[in-house]
Parts: C-alpha cells; structure tokens; sequence
C-alpha cells in the first residue's frame, strides 16, 4: 500500500506492507541512515526517532501507525535543544564507534525539549533505554548538562 | 557514494606526475616514495597543500583516526583539524601490523604501539623533504627554515606547503629524518584535541557497513545452524514466495546455512522466519554450558595437561603450601560470553564494470577480505578491492581468523549472476546466537601463607578452551601444546610471589570461540585479583599494602604497576569510604599497559548494589591522545563491568539460549554513576589502551562487593544472587 510520510518536513510517498517498521522505510525506502539498526525489539534505542516531537522506537513503531504524524530524523534536528545537544557531544568529546549515537541524542533532544534541567536522577532514567556497547554514559549524562547549560546560556 | 578505490587510483596518477608528495615504507620497512607501483602511502601531501593520513587500521570507536592522524600532524607541526583522513586499502606487504607478522589486521590494542615510529618517520620524511625543495628554490640553507602549520618560511621569504610538492616529490627520500623532540610537541599529549571522527557521527552522517545503499542493491540474510557442526539437510521456501520482495533463497554451497536474498531488508528478515529448514546434527555439537562446566571442575581437579610454568615445579608449590601456616582456596567459573557490538555484523559486495569486485567492510582484518573474495569468487587478488569503512564497535568480534561473515558474503555473492551488490545483514539474533564467543574458564587457586602473612606457595589451575588452537596465529601465539593466551595475565604477573605454580588444560571447544576485549586477561586479571584480596584478608592486612609487598622490587613492571596503585588508591581516597559505602581495588597489566582501579559501592535498604564511582590510573606509555585514553579506560571499565554483573551465553544441546539484548542486557546509563581516570605521565614507548581498561573491572566490583558482602567466584553476579538497583 502507498503511505504517506511526512519526514524533516517533507512528504514522502512509499509502497510499503502494513506491519513494516518505520526503521526500514526510513532506512531502505528513504535512504536516510543517520537512525540505526541495533537490536529491533525496542531494546536498545539505535532507532530512536521523534514522532510529533515525541522520541519513539522506530524499530517497533508500525508504518501505518505514523501516517500524519510529523517524524524527525538525526537528519532534520534544527532545534535549539537540538543544536545545544550536538554542540555539547562534541565539546565533550562524546562518541567512540559513534554507531547509538544517532539514537542517544534524539533522546537527548527529547529530555531536553521536555525538561530544561534534568537532575542526574532524571538523566539516567529518560536515558536508560538507550545503551551503548561502548559505554558512553558517563561523558552522555555530561554533555547532557552542559547542553542544559548551553540552552539557559 | 564515492568510492576511496576512485581517489586511489587518482592519488597514484597525481603522484606519478608530481602534483602528489605521498610516504610510506616498503615491504622491508624502510621509507619511500609513493607512486604508481604497488606502495601505498601513510601520508599524502596535495599540491593544494591538504595533508592526508592514511590509516593502517580500522576506526571501531578506539580512536586511531585521531591517534594516527596525530602523530602526522605532530611531525608536519600542523593543528589535528588540518589534517584529513582515510583508510587505506588492503595491501598487507605494505600495511602490515608489525606484532601481526606479514597481515594487515586491528588488535591486541596494537595501533599506536606498532605504528608510533612509522607515522612519525612518514611525516618528518615529508617536512624534510617539502623544506629541502623550498630550500633549494630559494638558494636557502634548509636548516634556516620551518615549517609551521602549513606555510615554510625563512631566510626572508615564505611559501605555503602546497607550491613545493611537486618539486619535493622529485627528491629522494631522507633514510631517517630527525623526528621532534618530545619537548616540542604541540598535538601529542594535548588533552584538549577533539577526536577526528565525531562530526559525522554526531550529525548522523556517519556510514557504517549496515548504511551501504547501493544502486539496485539486493540483501542477503542467512539461517545458519543453531549448533556447532549442522549443516543444511533439506530446506522449503515456499512461506517466503508471498513475502513481498523476497527474490530466492539457497543453500550455501558450505553446508552451514541458507542464504535469503530480497530486494530490501525487512523482506529479508520476514522470508528468513517463513524458510523452513531441516538440519544435519550428526556432527553437531550436543553438549550444554552445564556440561562444559562439570568438564572444566573435573580437569581442575585432575593432573594439569600442560605445565604453564617456566621457573616453579609444582612438587615444591605443593610442599610450600603443605608447610604454610594458613592456605587460602578458591574455584571460579567464566561463562561463554558474546561481544555484541553495537552495529550487527555485515558488508556489502559490489561488482564493478571491469569485472573486479569491492567489498564494502568495517574491516578489522583486510587482508582476510582480500584473501577471501579472491579465493571464493576465484579472481586475481588485483580484482579485489577493500573499502574499509567505519565499523560500529568491535571489541574482537569483527577480527575473525575464519572471516565467518566475509565468507558468508562471498559465497552468497557467488551464487548470482554477480551483476547485482549484494549487502549481507546481521540482525542482533545473529549476532548473539552464531558462536565466535569468548570461551568458558575455570580457575582453581590454592595460596598459602606463612605466619607473618607472605605468600609462600601459589598452586593455580586453569581449565578453559583455546582460541588460538587451528587458526593461523597458532604458530604466534602457541607453544609447547600452551596456547599463551588462556594463562596471559597470570602465570606472567609482575607480582614476585614466590613458589607459584601454574598448569593448564584444554577443553573441547562447544562453539566457535574467539578472542574478547582483553583476551586471557578477561578472566585471569579477575582470578588473579579475586585471589589477592583473599589472601590479604587471611593475611589481615590492608588490600593495597598487601599487593604493593609483591611490588616492591625493581623491575619496570613492578614499578610501574605499583606507581598506577598508589595513584589510584590517593586519588580514590584509599580507606577513608564514606559511611554506608565499600571500597575495593585492583590492578592488573595487560597489552603493555597498567591499570589500576579502585570501585566505590553503596547498597539501597534492600540490599541492592549501586556503583557510586570507579577512579583509575593507567600507565600506557607516552599519552598520544590523552582524552581518547580516558575514553577507552572508561569504556573498557564499563564493558568489564556490564558483563562481569550480569552477562552470558548458555548452551542447551549446543544452542544458544539467549538471543537479543533482553536477555543480554547491555550495560546501561545507570549502572555506574562516575568514572575518574588519571593518567601516569611518561616518555615510554606508547602501549594499549582499548583493552588494558577491562580486566581489572570486573574484579574491583567484586573486591568492593566483598567487603560486606559475598565473594562472588563465578559470574554472572547475578546469578549469585547479587542484586544491583
Ligand atoms: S533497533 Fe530499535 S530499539 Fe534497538
Ligand atoms: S558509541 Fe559505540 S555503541 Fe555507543
């Protein structure tokens, strides 16, 4: 069936089977890979997307459930706590193989977007879904705080 | 996407005519000018004055885009930021990895350490030379000019880099160029460089071989044999024939799976669940992880195979501990463990107009690509090309002797018409199911002490299956029926205990196995460790003064691996944890390198453990990059860690009984609240840094759990009934 996907601010139309995960739309259909593949049963948060601003699993996240909705990829961030958190990762020095990272900081963004200045409580616990196999946590929950830094600057 | 094979041949024209400067070294080491033979370069210089690196090993995370990329820009006297970037491509007789031998290859956390003097000598080469040629342009003395970020001047006049390649590249290149003093360094050593890799990876631009879009791409899945050993008996694809995009499946002409191909990849992964397979398990493996561990107590119990120790007989180890005042006795069991990381395995073959192929890798071992495509697909070695690219996380897994999945890749390629690329993806079921684990160990320690609390015997047996045994570092790494790395880390401590004894014996590997994040070390640092503790317990002294007795001596290990302990324990405030919280340490040495950690835990009303801070110290020679080392630290502190708590892989008649991370839970946000890592200052040669971080984690957990707690001896943790919050 044909789907329309509003996507970073563009309609898009593609032929996809209900029940596909928007992951692979996105990813196969699109050819957007800045969202990633990591474990495809919302257990690790690589796929980590906004739909109408609210981060969400893509790897779970059904085509035909988001028809409408406004979907933000790593591509289309433009926010301001978009751009605080990317300044931030790189300030601090944040990625190692880099490959959650995409999914760390759209959730990021969504902490953020949702609560200026999150306490470390509130960090770890919006943030725990996403793991990294590099263990970046330290330097995430610090470039966290200073993007909440950078946003009151 | 542009391909590095295009710029390559582009790089070897624009040298052959002058408008390049390129070094490296020929196959025998000594350095070179590249052109359009067979060598390839470690540093190009444009006559546009760019500077490239051209990087021998892969970028996983570990940072060698910024280590290697560093040494360059530190011999050029460039900023980091000017310096571009790129993989080279497989040619093992020029990229070879010194502790590999002839083989281009990433591990061993070896990068910095094997190529510290070949990137310095390639860009002092090129600055030498660049000055000599606007030395010679302006009637100059060459010791009357620099080179500073870009630009030559002296003797009055000034020129950027760029304008003299061509007449550089005509010069013969110096033997060996005077390298800075570490005095003068500007990029080495400084903490506040940012890391060269990380603006793609922030802004999503970054393409892993999972990201491989290719015109007219077909992706390939494959259903492998859940046992060791099975092979494809018959198999029916008729529930896949109404999976839209689905376009055929075959068996691999290997036995060991069928290949899956459809147009994109949820196509793949749906027909993959409707292809029924009938399985071969004659000669598959039918034993369970329970069985495995009853095989590994017996042989500790039983007369070691092998005698590990090169000085100690163990008649006199045993009389030692028949005479000791006090004997201290512990077995501990290391399960299978996976590597998981985070990008699943995969690449992408593409077939090009002339007949030859690339493969599109997060290669760790190149050379292993190279040799495989030519050998599968039956093409000239010079049909083959390499595309390294960046690859998500490794942590040994993507380095497998056997090229498991660049073979699988190549025989699901071979079975098209090889007009099509064809992208082999792994899912994380794959990924945790299909063997390549970190092998199972058991270790039986008997100490004896005397009446002042020295340690005056050491009886250890180590049971475990062998990961060098049948691969092609056999002859490396193995000797004497010892395969070394089962006993690293242990029967070679730097601690001078006297009357240790260590013997070995190997069991039957259940799966195909392989190295994990610090090897041997992953296991023997937490025996070792676990031990020390122990024995400093029984002996009723202090953790930390117990194992600086066994450091005292004068030999650089011992010194170095005493001053990494002393740093750690001020740095953590040794002894004064606050109320409600336990302290406990360890230090180990690994690839060169030494780590010490010292682990503060607290436990909520219930009992449950939270990891409040982890301070380090590491010692790994010259610090090239010192904020990538404390990343490395931090991330193999984490990785030890999260699976000493609460990870591995079980077998029941030879399968795997996990399949994704809810039941390989991963580590998370909360599960460390703070890592602190000070680094030694040192003018040593530089070592490892990716690894030397693990070992000595997963013992400074149990050390501080200890201390009010359990002595957890086998782990996972939690299956010891410690609970974490
Ligand atoms: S891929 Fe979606 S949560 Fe892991
Ligand atoms: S940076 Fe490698 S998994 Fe997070």
């Amino acid at each position: 069936m044909t789907i329309e996907l509003k996507l970073n601010g563009t309609t898009h139309h593609v032929d996809a089977e209900p029940g596909t995960p928007l992951l692979w739309v996105i990813r196969d259909d699109l050819k957007m890979t800045g969202t990633k593949f990591g474990c495809g049963v919302a257990a690790c948060g690589a796929c980590t997307v906004h739909v109408d601003g609210e981060p969400v699993r893509s790897c779970q996240t059904y085509i035909e459930d988001v028809e409408g909705s406004e979907i933000t990829t790593i591509e289309g961030l433009s926010s301001d706590a978009a751009k605080a958190v990317q300044t931030a990762w790189a300030e601090l020095d944040v990625v190692q193989c880099g490959y959650c990272q995409s999914g760390q900081i759209m959730s990021a963004v969504g902490l953020l977007t949702e609560n200026k200045s999150p306490s470390v409580a509130e960090i770890d616990d919006y943030m725990n879904g996403n793991a990294c196999r590099c263990a970046t946590y330290q330097r995430i929950r610090a470039a966290i705080q200073r993007a909440s830094e950078l946003m009151e600057a | 996407m542009t391909l590095n094979t295009t710029r390559r041949s582009f790089l070897a024209s624009a040298a052959a005519a002058g408008g390049m400067l390129a070094i490296g070294v020929t196959p025998t080491g000594a350095l070179a000018k590249a052109g359009g033979n067979a060598l390839n370069p470690f540093v190009t210089v444009s006559s546009d004055g760019t500077v490239t690196a051209i990087l021998k090993h892969f970028e996983k995370g570990q940072g060698t885009a910024t280590g290697l990329s560093t040494l360059i820009a530190e011999e050029m006297n460039m900023g980091l930021d000017a310096i571009e970037f790129e993989f080279a491509p497989s040619n093992p007789d020029v990229y070879n990895n010194l502790a590999f031998g002839p083989f281009q290859g990433t591990g061993g956390s070896t990068a910095i350490a094997n190529s510290y003097m070949q990137y310095r000598m390639a860009g002092a080469a090129a600055r030498e030379m660049l000055i000599t040629a606007a030395a010679q342009r302006w009637n100059a003395d060459p010791a009357d000019l620099t080179l500073l970020d870009g630009v030559i001047s002296g003797a009055g006049k000034e020129g950027m880099i760029g304008e003299f390649v061509a007449e550089a590249a005509t010069l013969d290149v110096p033997s060996e160029p005077t390298l800075k003093d570490p005095s003068a360094f500007r990029v080495i050593g400084d903490a506040s460089v940012h890391r060269k890799d990380q603006d793609a990876k922030i802004n999503g631009t970054a393409v892993y071989a999972m990201d491989i879009q290719l015109e007219n791409q077909m992706v390939v899945v494959i259903k492998r044999s859940p046992r060791m050993g099975g092979t494809v008996a018959s198999f029916d694809a008729a529930g896949a024939q109404s999976v839209k995009g689905f376009i055929q499946a075959l068996a691999l002409p290997n036995g060991a799976g069928v290949a899956i191909y459809a147009d994109k990849t949820w196509a793949a992964f749906q027909a993959r669940e409707a292809v029924e397979v009938e399985w071969d398990f004659s000669a598959a493996e039918s034993r369970s992880s329970e069985d495995i561990k009853r095989e590994l107590f017996a042989a500790l119990d039983d007369t070691s195979e092998f005698d590990a120790s090169s000085e100690a007989e163990l008649s006199d180890t045993l009389a030692a501990i028949e005479g000791a005042e006090k004997v201290v006795e512990e077995t501990f069991y290391f399960p299978l463990l996976a590597h998981a990381p985070m990008e699943p395995l995969g690449a992408t073959i593409e077939p090009l107009a002339d007949g030859s192929v690339v493969i599109h890798d997060g290669a760790q071992f190149p050379t292993n690509d190279h040799s495989v495509l030519s050998s599968i697909l039956e093409l000239p070695m010079e049909k083959v090309k390499v595309n390294t690219i960046l690859a998500g996380g490794s942590f040994g897994r993507r380095a497998t002797p056997t090229a498991d999945y660049q073979v699988e890749i190549a025989l699901a390629f071979a079975m098209t018409d090889r007009t099509r690329p064809v992208k082999l993806v792994w899912s994380r079921e794959d990924d945790i199911t299909a063997g390549y684990y970190r092998p199972a160990f058991a270790h039986k320690v008997r100490v004896g002490l005397d009446s002042d609390g020295k340690i005056v015997g050491w009886d250890h047996r180590i049971a475990g299956q062998s990961i060098f045994k049948g691969t092609f570092f056999e002859s490396v790494i193995v000797r004497d029926g010892i395969d070394h790395s089962s006993v690293e880390g242990a029967a070679d401590t730097p601690y001078a205990i006297p009357g240790m004894h260590f013997g070995l014996t190997d069991n039957k590997p259940a799966t195909t196995l392989l190295w994990w994040r610090s090897v041997g070390h992953s296991h023997t640092a937490y025996v070792m460790e676990s031990m020390m503790d122990i024995a400093a317990k029984a002996a009723g002294k202090d953790a930390v003064a117990f194992r600086l007795e066994y450091l005292a001596g004068d030999t650089p290990d011992q010194q170095r691996k005493a001053a990494v302990l002393e740093l750690a324990a001020e740095k953590a405030g040794w002894g004064k944890a606050a109320d409600g919280r336990s302290q406990g340490v360890a230090v180990h040495k690994s690839f060169g390198s030494f780590v010490a950690e010292v682990a503060e835990i607290s436990r909520d009303e219930d009992g449950a453990i939270k990891i409040e801070k982890i301070t380090a110290a590491v010692d790994c020679g010259l610090a090239i990059n010192p904020d990538v080392i404390k990343a490395q630290i931090e991330g193999g502190i984490g990785y030890g860690i999260g699976h000493a708590m609460r990870n591995e892989i079980t077998l029941t008649e030879g399968a795997a009984d996990q399949v994704n991370f809810p039941d390989y839970e991963p580590l998370r946000i909360h599960d460390i609240a703070a890592i602190e890592t000070h680094i030694i200052p040192s003018a040593e040669a530089p070592t490892g840094i990716g690894e030397p971080g693990t070992p000595p984690a997963g013992p400074v957990l149990a050390n501080a759990i200890a201390v009010d707690g359990p002595r957890i001896t086998s782990l996972p943790m939690i299956n010891e009934g410690v609970e974490f919050v």
